[in-house]
């Protein structure tokens, strides 16, 4: 397990225990966290499961595939620290990691 | 009015395998899709990528098995409407009357709707204050290229769309690409292409920018872009166009009465019937437990749901089961001569 939290746009913050090997989207389908809509079920083809990654863990995040960026170009106000939250795949590196889920998908 | 027996919502891998297990069992059936063609997600996210889970296929892509699925219905003469999106539902004695948003009406004994995660529309700018002139002078689509003649359009988006309509519209106006990054989803050939015409004067781009606002009375006059560092600039525009995409609305089917969990449709796992009798819900739209996201899935959920609709249909007659290898009825229905 790893503890991620969830600032939703609604100023309510969400800490769960994430089993290792789920993604952050996953975590917070899981465990209803609104405003994740990861319409393509992880595919990275649809750009509803952005998140904005809290700054100081930018670095510590596996570097984005190919594709990720290309689909950022889709999000809903992409900003420097976006990542699509289907590629961050939860492990102990990333206990404590902290995102912000933006007010909409789309 | 199209008289069928059974209307099916979407055009995807689901819809089209269930237009198939419709056709066996001896049922009509037309397809609406909100796309300009079928395959659904298949086409309009992963056309080129590999998909490893269909039975029996070991590879194929999101257009390839799209392609076969027609090719499988193709006995049938499905009827398609496409570019049509469902907007009203009348239920008529036993029958359903479904009107689509261009206003082809359908009368029908019952409904499957396989509709992915909704319908696809443009993915929109974030400004609010966009809303106002849209569909006037900001569109997320092109029917008519020749208003932007001799005018100044600005284009936001990285991938083709917004590649190819800034080298074409270069021609006959000024234009300014704005995007958000360096990089581009397009391909490499209008990337450069896009260089070369920056290069040239053709063409002014503007990379790590995105909309701050737009503003003008009726029309849009200026739109203000800010870059990543925070500076902010203003250009004059007399269209603004938006590329990023589409994204999946459930549109007017949240107002069908159905029983609605999270997006999508609660269904019984005996024919895959909706809390509403003569509804059905296949595919990724529908859920139940257990429910799986996957192609595979949705095929078993309309070969079930075809026979849910048959008492509905053919209410004085009784379904019999049968093999499509020893059927003489479902061969001659393929259109199979021995």
């Amino acid at each position: 397990m790893a503890k991620i939290t969830y600032h939703t746009h609604d100023n309510k913050t969400h800490t769960i225990d994430v089993q290792k090997g789920l993604t952050v989207m996953e975590g917070a389908i899981q465990n209803d966290i609104p405003g994740i809509d990861a319409d393509c079920g992880g595919g990275m083809a649809c750009a509803t499961c952005h998140v904005y990654v809290k700054e100081e863990w930018l670095d510590k995040l596996p570097a984005k595939e190919d594709g990720e960026e290309d689909m950022l170009d889709m999000a809903f106000e992409p900003k420097n620290n976006s990542r699509l939250s289907c590629q961050l795949i939860v492990s102990d590196e990333l206990d404590g990691l902290e995102v912000n889920i933006p007010s909409k998908q789309g | 009015m199209n008289k069928t027996d059974v209307l099916i919502i979407g055009a995807g891998p689901t819809g089209l395998f269930c237009a198939h297990q419709l056709g066996i069992i001896g049922l009509s059936c037309e397809i609406v899709d909100n796309l300009d063609k079928a395959g659904g997600q298949c086409i309009e996210l992963y056309p080129d990528k590999p998909i490893y889970d269909i039975p029996a296929v070991p590879e194929c892509t999101g257009e390839e098995l799209t392609n076969n699925l027609l090719k499988q219905i193709k006995p049938f003469n499905v009827k398609f409407h496409l570019n049509e999106r469902v907007e009203e539902l009348k239920k008529n004695q036993n029958r359903w009357h479904v009107k689509t948003s261009g206003g082809v009406e359908f009368d029908v004994s019952a409904i499957v709707i396989a509709g992915g995660v909704g319908s696809f529309e443009p993915r929109k700018f974030p400004v609010k204050e966009c809303e106002k002139f849209e569909g006037k002078s900001l569109f997320y689509s092109i029917k008519d290229k020749s208003i932007f003649k001799d005018k100044t359009i600005s284009i936001f988006g990285g991938g083709d769309s917004a590649l190819d309509w800034a080298i074409e519209l270069s021609n006959t106006s000024k234009v300014n690409l704005i995007h958000r990054r360096d990089g581009f989803s397009g391909v490499e050939a209008s990337v450069q292409k896009v260089k070369d015409l920056n290069d040239q004067g053709k063409l002014n781009l503007f990379t790590k920018y995105q909309m701050d606002s737009v503003s003008g009375d009726k029309q849009i006059e200026t739109v203000k872009i800010k870059h990543d560092e925070g500076e902010i600039k203003e250009i004059k525009s007399d269209y603004v166009l938006g590329f990023f995409g589409l994204i999946m609305q459930l549109g007017p089917i949240l107002d069908w009465g159905l029983n609605i969990n999270k997006k999508t449709v609660e269904v019984n796992t005996e024919n895959f019937e909706t809390n509403v009798n003569g509804i059905f819900a296949i595919g990724d739209i529908c859920s139940y437990p257990g429910k799986l996201k996957l192609i595979l899935s949705g095929f078993h959920e309309g070969a079930l749901a075809a026979r849910g609709c048959f008492k509905y249909a053919k209410p004085d007659e009784k379904l019999r089961f049968e093999f499509t290898t020893t059927s003489k009825a479902a061969q001659e229905r393929l259109g199979i001569k021995k």
